[in-house]
Order: C-alpha cells, then structure tokens, then sequence
C-alpha cells in the first residue's frame, strides 16, 4: 500500500481516539508590553513524543518553552500538564526539567554536584543520590569525569552533564533549548541519535526547540513550524516535508519549486492548472482545488527530472534552458530557467559514476515530473 | 534499568495550587525584605539627615547642647511646638548673601574643581589611553597600579605633598639643586597647591572610567579611518575621544563633584590664603561652633551640586542600560 | 585590542605612574630618616618605628580605626548587595528612582555634607557620640560603594544559572545562597576590601560623626599634622602602605595562579 514518505512510523498517538494530551495549550497568548509573543496559540503534546518547535527567531518558541518551565506565566489562556493546569505553580514546584542552551552548569560545583543539586532540592536521603547520581553518570558515560569542574570539560561533555542534570529528577517532561547549537556538525549528528535512544529508553516526553531543521527532522515525532508567535502546521517530518499545509511551511523547510496558477479544471483526482505563461501543468487534486481558484503547485527538487531530450510519454513537461549547475558530489543541482522565466530548482543523486547523458551550462534541457511529485496549496 | 518506565508515580508530585499560593507570599516577603532593608537605611540615615540640616540651617545658634534654638519636641504641647516652628526663619540665609566671602568662597570652590577637573582629565586621558593600548598581559598589572595608591591613605598621601612643596621642601631642593630657578618657588598655601593635591588624589578616579571606556573601544575603526586617510590626529579627535565621552563625562562628575566640596585639600595644602567652601563649612562647625550657619552652608553647597549630582545618576542610570 | 604601544604611550604611562607614586616613596624613605625634619636627610634610621609602637595614642587610634573598618565594612558589604539585588533583580518598584538616586548620591556627596548631615541625625535622636555613630556613618556612606561594585557583577551574572537552579527544584532564597551568592563572591569580597579601605580612610565623615574615645586613625593623623610631625607619622604610613600593598599583591599573586591553573584546566579539557 502506497504511504506518504520513505519510512513508517509505529508510533502514532495523535491518530489514536483514544489517546489522551499529555501537554495542552489552550488560545495561550503572551504579550510582552506591546509586543505579542504567542497569539492565541493551542497545542497539544503526547506522553512519550519527542516532540519539535521549529521556527526562526521571533516565532515565540522560545516563549512557550518558558512558560511551560515556568519562567513566564501566559497572559490569556493556559497551560495543562497531564490534565493539570499550571497557572501559578512556580517552576521549582513543576515536574518539568529544562536543559539550558548555555548549559547553565554551576561553576563553583563539581560534575557530581551539579548532579545532585535537584535531588538535594528534593530531599532525597544521601545514598539514594549518590545511586542516582552514578546512574546519570553512567548513562551519559561521563563516570570518570565526576569531580572534575565544568571548566575543566570540553563543550560536548558539558552538555552531557547538562543532560544527565536535567534527566536526574526523572520528570515528566523534559525541555531543550537549542540542545545541539553549540556543538560543532560531527558532534552534533552523533548528540542527535544519542538524545533520541536517551527519550526511547527513558521514556520521557522531550519537547525540543530548534531553528535547524534538520535537527528537528531527524529526531521528532512531530514537528510543530511556529511564525510570528502562531503554528503555521503540525505535522510529522514526512508530512511537513511532503504535505506542508500552506505555501509558508513549504518554504521554511528545505528547497521547493512554486509553481502558480490558476485552476482550469477539476474532478476527483485530478486537476488541472495554468500558468501565466499558458504552460499546463497534471497534478493530483487532494480535495482543495476548486475550478478558478489561485493555487501553487509545490514540488521539491528531487522530484523533478531533467535531462537533455524530450522524454516520452509525462504528464508534465517543461523546456528551458540549464542556468546554474551546482555540482555537490553526493549530488548535483541544476537550475533550469524555463522559458516562461521561471526558475527551477531540481537535483539529482549521483547514484552511478557514469552517465550517458551529462549537461552543462545553457543547455536546452526538459523538467518532468509526475502529477503525485507534489501538492496543491491553496493558502 | 533502561527500559524502566519512568512513571508520574516517581516525579514530585504537583502540589495544590494553595501549597503554590503560600509558596509564592513567602517568596514575596522575601523580596520586599530584600528592597526594604537597604531602603530604610539609607532614607534613616541619609535622605532624613539632609531633612534635619534643611532644619536646623532655619534655627539659631544658641549656647546649650545641642547648640541651637529651637529644638523641635512635643514637650509643649502642639501649641508648644507651633510656637518652635514660628522660630524658624531665613536668617542665616540672609546673613550668608550679605557677607561676600561666602558668596566668593563658592565661586571659588566652584572655580577651583572646574580648573582641577580639567587639569586631572588632561593628566589622566594620556594614561588611561597608555593603558588600554598596552599589551593584554601587562593591563592587570597597570591596573592594579593605578588602584594601588587608592587603597594607601589618602589623609598620608596629601601629607606627603606639604614635605615636597613647602619653600624649603623636596621639589625646591631638586630645582635649586639642578640650577633651573634661583630662589624657591612658592608653591605650598597656594591655590596652585591645591591644584596638584586635587589632582593628584583624584586622579583614579578619573583613569578608571576612561580606562574602562576606552579599552571597550574597537581599534579597528582607527584603522579604518586611517585606511581611508586620516591622519592619527584627526583620527583621534574624530574617533576615539567621541567614542570616550561615556568615560570623560563619568570621570569628571566623579572628580568636579566631591571637589568643590573638599576640605582636607585645602586645609593641608592652601592655607589660609586659599578660600574653599568644605573649608568654610568645617570652621563654621568646629571653630565658631555655629551649628545654624554651617547647616544653611551644606544646603547651598547642595542646591549647587544638584544638578551636577542628578547628570551623574542619569549617567549611571544610561550605563547600567547599556550593560544588561 | 591592538598592541601598538607608541612612544607617547609608554612615556604618559611612566610619566603618570611615576607622578602617583612619587609622594609614597619618598613618605617611606623619609620614615628612616635619623633626623626629625622631614626634608632634610640625617642618616639611615629605624628609631621611628620603634617609637611608633610606644605612641599610645596612635596605637589607640589604630585599634579603633581597625574595628570601625571591620564591622562597618561588613554590614555595608551585607546591605550594599541587598541594594545590588534590589535594583538589578527588581526593575519596577514604587519609590526605585529615589532608591537609585540614594545609591549613586553618596559616590560623588562632598565628605563634609555627609558628616554634618549625619551628626545632626545622631544629635537630634539623642545617639551619643563614639564608636557606633562612627560605624553607622561609615556603613551609609560606603554600602553605596559596594552596592555599585556588587551591581555591575550582577548585570552580567547569567541569569540561566538561577533559572537552572528553580528549575531543578530550589525556591527563590535557596537559589540565592546556593548559586548566586558564590558565583558573585568575588564581587563581593571587592566590595567588602572598597569599604574597609574606604573606612580606613575618611577622615571628614569621622570628624563629624566620632565622639570621645573614638578617634580614628585618620583624626589622630589629622590632628599631629596640624600640629607639627615626627617622622613617626611616616613610620605609621609606610607600615599602612606595606600592609595594604602586601595584601593586594597576595590577592592579585593568587589571582593570577587561579587564571594559570583554570586555562591549563580548559585547554586540557579541550584536548579530552
């Protein structure tokens, strides 16, 4: 059976009636002064989701993050963690851990310390923080490291004892600011996988805020887009990527081609749109696309063909001519500027060494692509 | 351990919003302990004294303990302390505008930290521009040289200077010495004496804030300016002093404004030639033991420092801005 | 910065420094002058510190100035961080542009100003005069200094650290005295030093607000100047200077083996 995307995803509480939110929020607005933060914005979290708040600076991730730590208290609506409500309850008071995007580790205590310093909070009895303090060692393998200052440890093991610090309370929930900011890129896809073993074995409900999207792709359930204070989807990586909702999230996430145009025709299936330019394009018509209506055509690179002939027997076929060619090993990237002006971004994987066909700079070449490669967005 | 469900059951559990509410009023007493106490103290014992000086500078001076009439009290009764308030008045006021050394004394006060402000931000802008040019590693060491002296006696260091000014003292033995002057310069009990005391005590305070201004400085847009062609000079004047003003305005509140009303400056270093109004007010007080007069002196000394005194708060105000 | 170090440069910062420290060497070299005339040179001499020591009325005035410093240094250090915290954690109260104006007024308040001011409080509360006006006039005017050092700490201190902490379970005044407090420790031992030495200083203010068996250091000083001096005066300087400077060398000394060990520590650290 044909599915969205290339992988399957077993885990998949939000389709599920049944299901209770573990976090709400309810038309939660923050304003600061003048200035709107979150405008009446409602959200819902699973137990066990690694769930993802991605967005640019500005876009009020960061401010839901604190007010459900704690840190600001929201100025309409609220907020409910497992079915309770949070208003008033100060962050000392929440089972919610939050694990800083400095690190925030305590620089006159030692790695054990900083540790402990929630348990200690707690008033857990001494050996019992001492177990556990040696378990969080352990499962961010920093056992040798434990009476050294954080001065003396190099960023990524900071990190981890950020993370060992966050996690030692066991709470409900636990936030991440920017986790893997300051770490350089090898570092940073091996923290990738190891926080999403982490949140698997451990069970936790991770609410992550991040600017990268690829690492809100690669380690979410769902992936909530914010701008200007509002969720623009939420949605799993494959169907922001492959289903975004609006030309917006389109956009943010990766490259894309728009094509607009209007609808000539419709039926159950399939629609039919042209361009300015008159060019006529065959897509799949998910139920949006009415005949008259102004609608894009979104389409990702990798999904357009090109190649120097006209090929046989596709739908939609383009000419143009090779603009821009980026050659990136892995793959290459043409840009291919119809001749109705427009610019299309496609690419490639280099899957074998040889090619019959190799294009160069202003080439005439063709575009193609099949009528399910994208979707019709109408907003 | 690692496919142990880490349950709600472990968490702290949610606490009744009424634990919260109680929570929260503690923590607010805390906080208003924490404004209140320094608060109290400081309008006890610095903003009422000011009150009672406004007061007692509307009394007269009177042979008791304490030596002025009237003293305020309920003793009387209301009627008894009505009869007190109508005693009061502007004499002492109207005595000060009628004796014109008063009125020179702050002139001259005035006159002399203005002088001594300029002189000091000429000697200390050289330094403070040494010091932040210098290689990093030896900028502690300046520092730390330039605070040394402050930490040794002030009372000590002014002292030194009467050993090295006076006719037959240090400088005028050096330059006898050395042939440059014929006769001993007279120098102590002069206002030019008082002169090199204010500087010299309060040069640190004027060499930290340049320092610090001017080591925040990016040398970089000198660069870019002589890159483009200005002469060092020009760059100067155009760039860095512009870019310094923070640190000259701090500093030349932080000397003008203890200075005019200085006292020990002028008493150990200008004799009785030189008129100052700290002097003044001191003699008043502990000489002719006019407690009235030396008041209604204090309040017109602090009618004139003002607005100096409310620049210098703005300016912190701004910096304190500008570091968050 | 750019370490171009010019001539002018380095002959303002020799020039200057030379300028500051000129009166404090010769203040220690005149202390061991065999002759009592502090300008004229009579011989090498240690006659004067011995004499120091059996001046009972200098050595009374130490004791004095040395517990004044101490205990107002103290409290001013407790109250000017609580005015620090004041207006740094809390920007909107009623009454805060007067609260910050009576933080900074005292900076730049003429000495004579202050101790009138605060002598006519304690006679008009019916305070006798002696060695707790002295303390209390030494705390209000120095808490000032300290609370303006413990600030500029503060501003830059991050604030995540706290949140940190809140976070992990530890209520406002827990968070305080757990992270805060040590984090800005050196602040406020600077500070704590700034009053003491503030303290060990004034003489203005003490005048004012001293009474009779309390004279400070600085009014016996003060009162032998006027009079006329031995070079016992120096003898009592040089030791002030010796010990002060002994102790910020000490400090700075450790100081600097701190940072040393700390980058060794770092670029350890760094290599795994």
């Amino acid at each position: 059976m044909a599915s969205l995307g290339s992988i399957r995803r077993d885990f998949e509480p939000w389709n599920d009636p049944n299901a209770k939110p573990y976090i709400r929020f309810e038309n939660v607005t923050k304003r600061f002064g003048d200035f709107t933060a979150v405008n009446n914005l409602s959200l819902t979290v699973f137990e066990k989701e690694f769930f993802a708040l991605l967005g640019a600076s500005g876009c009020g991730k960061s401010t839901l993050l604190r007010m459900l730590a704690g840190f600001e208290e929201p100025t309409e609506g609220r907020i409910l963690l497992d079915g309770q409500d949070l208003r008033g309850i100060p962050p000392y008071r929440r089972p919610v851990n939050m694990m800083f995007q400095s690190y925030a580790l305590f620089p006159h205590m030692t790695v054990e310390k900083n540790i402990a310093f929630g348990l200690k909070q707690d008033g857990m009895p001494k050996p019992e923080i001492e177990a556990r303090v040696a378990e969080m060692l352990k499962l961010v393998k920093l056992e040798q490291f434990a009476r050294r200052k954080p001065h003396q440890l190099s960023g990524g093991q900071r990190q981890r004892v950020a993370l060992a610090r966050s996690v030692a309370k066991r709470p409900k929930v636990l936030l991440l600011d920017e986790p893997l900011g300051a770490l350089d890129k090898k570092l940073r896809e091996e923290t990738q996988f190891e926080l999403m073993d982490l949140q698997q074995n451990l069970g936790l409900t991770f609410v992550v805020v991040t600017h990268d999207q690829e690492e809100a792709m690669t380690m979410a359930d769902r992936i909530a887009i914010l701008d200007k204070g509002e969720v623009m989807q939420v949605a799993t990586p494959t169907e922001v990527y492959e289903a975004p909702s609006s030309r917006f999230v389109a956009g943010f996430v990766g490259n894309v081609n728009m094509f607009e145009g209007k609808v000539a025709a419709s039926d159950a299936t399939t629609a039919r749109i042209t361009g300015a330019s008159g060019a006529e394009i065959v897509v799949n018509n998910v139920g949006d696309a009415i005949a008259g209506a102004n609608v894009a055509f979104a389409i990702r690179p990798e999904k357009i063909k090109v190649s120097s002939k006209k090929p046989a027997g596709a739908l939609n076929m383009l000419e143009g001519e090779v603009y821009d060619i980026a050659y990136l090993g892995d793959m290459t990237v043409y840009h291919v500027k119809l001749d109705d002006g427009q610019v299309v971004r496609a690419s490639a994987m280099n899957a074998a060494r040889v090619t019959e066909d190799p294009l160069t700079w202003n080439d005439r070449a063709w575009v193609s692509f099949l009528p399910d490669a994208g979707i019709v967005l109408t907003r | 351990m690692s496919n142990e469900t880490f349950s709600s059951i472990d968490a702290a559990p949610l606490t009744a919003v009424e634990k919260s509410a109680a929570a929260r009023l503690g923590a607010a007493f805390v906080n208003r302990l924490v404004i209140i106490v320094p608060y109290v103290w400081l309008l006890f014992f610095f903003l009422i004294p000011f009150i009672i000086v406004f007061k007692i500078s509307l009394s007269q001076t009177a042979i008791a303990i304490p030596p002025y009439a009237p003293v305020l009290g309920f003793g009387d009764g209301v009627a008894g302390f009505i009869g007190q308030l109508k005693q009061l008045g502007l004499d002492n006021y109207v005595w000060l505008t009628q004796d014109p050394l008063y009125f020179y004394a702050y002139v001259s006060s005035v006159v002399i930290a203005a002088i001594s402000t300029v002189l000091t931000l000429l000697v200390g802008y050289p330094v403070a521009y040494g010091m932040a040019r210098a290689p990093a590693s030896l900028r502690p060491t300046l520092l730390m040289l330039v605070i040394l002296p402050f930490w040794t006696s002030f009372l000590i260091r002014v002292y030194a200077w009467i050993g090295i000014l006076k006719p037959e003292g240090l400088l005028n033995q050096f330059l006898l010495g050395i042939g440059v002057i014929h006769e001993p310069l007279i120098i102590l009990n002069t206002y030019t004496a008082i002169f090199i005391g204010i500087v010299y005590s309060y040069l640190p305070f004027m060499v930290l804030p340049l320092y610090s201004a001017l080591e925040k400085m990016d040398y970089s847009l000198i660069e870019a300016a002589k890159d483009l062609g200005c002469p060092p000079t020009a760059a100067f004047w155009k760039i860095t002093f512009p870019l310094s003003l923070p640190g000259v305005i701090a500093g030349c509140l932080l000397v003008f404004i203890p200075a005019v009303g200085e006292f020990v400056i002028p008493d150990l270093l200008g004799g009785s030639q030189t008129l100052m109004i700290g002097k003044t007010l001191w003699n008043e007080f502990f000489s002719n033991r006019d407690w009235p007069v030396s008041s209604a002196v204090a309040v017109i000394l602090l009618l004139l420092l003002i607005v100096p005194i409310v620049l210098f708060q703005q300016a912190q105000a701004r910096a304190q801005e500008q570091g968050r | 910065m750019n370490t171009t170090w010019s001539r002018f440069n380095i002959t303002s910062i020799v020039l200057g420094f030379a300028f500051l420290y000129l009166p404090i060497v010769l203040l220690v070299v005149f202390s061991f002058n065999a002759s009592k005339l502090v300008t004229v040179w009579g011989g090498f001499s240690t006659k004067w510190y011995v004499s120091l020591f059996h001046n009972q009325g200098l050595m009374d005035a130490a004791w004095v100035t040395i517990r004044v410093g101490l205990v107002s240094a103290t409290v001013a250090t407790v109250l000017g961080t609580l005015g620090a915290l004041a207006l740094t954690r809390y920007t909107r109260f009623r009454g805060r542009v007067l609260f910050s104006g009576m933080i900074f007024a005292p900076l730049v308040m003429p000495d004579v100003i202050t101790g009138l001011s605060l002598l006519l409080l304690f006679v008009a509360i019916g305070l006798d005069r002696g060695l707790l006006t002295v303390m209390l006039a030494h705390i209000t005017f120095t808490m000032c200094f300290v609370a303006v050092v413990v600030q500029s700490r503060l501003i830059t201190l991050d604030r995540s650290l706290e949140e940190a902490a809140m976070d992990l379970g530890a209520p406002p005044v827990k968070t305080f005295f757990q992270v805060t407090l040590p984090v800005i420790m050196p602040a406020i031992v600077s500070g704590w030093m700034l009053a003491f030495t503030l303290s060990l200083d004034d003489l203005v203010v003490a005048s004012f607000a001293s009474g009779p068996g309390a004279t400070t250091l600085p009014m016996k000083i003060y009162s032998q100047v006027r009079l006329g001096v031995t070079p016992e005066i120096n003898a009592a300087c040089t030791l002030l200077i010796a010990i002060v400077a002994l102790g910020v060398l000490t400090a700075s000394v450790v100081n600097k083996r701190r940072e040393v060990q700390r980058r060794r520590d770092e670029q350890a650290a760094q290599r795994g």
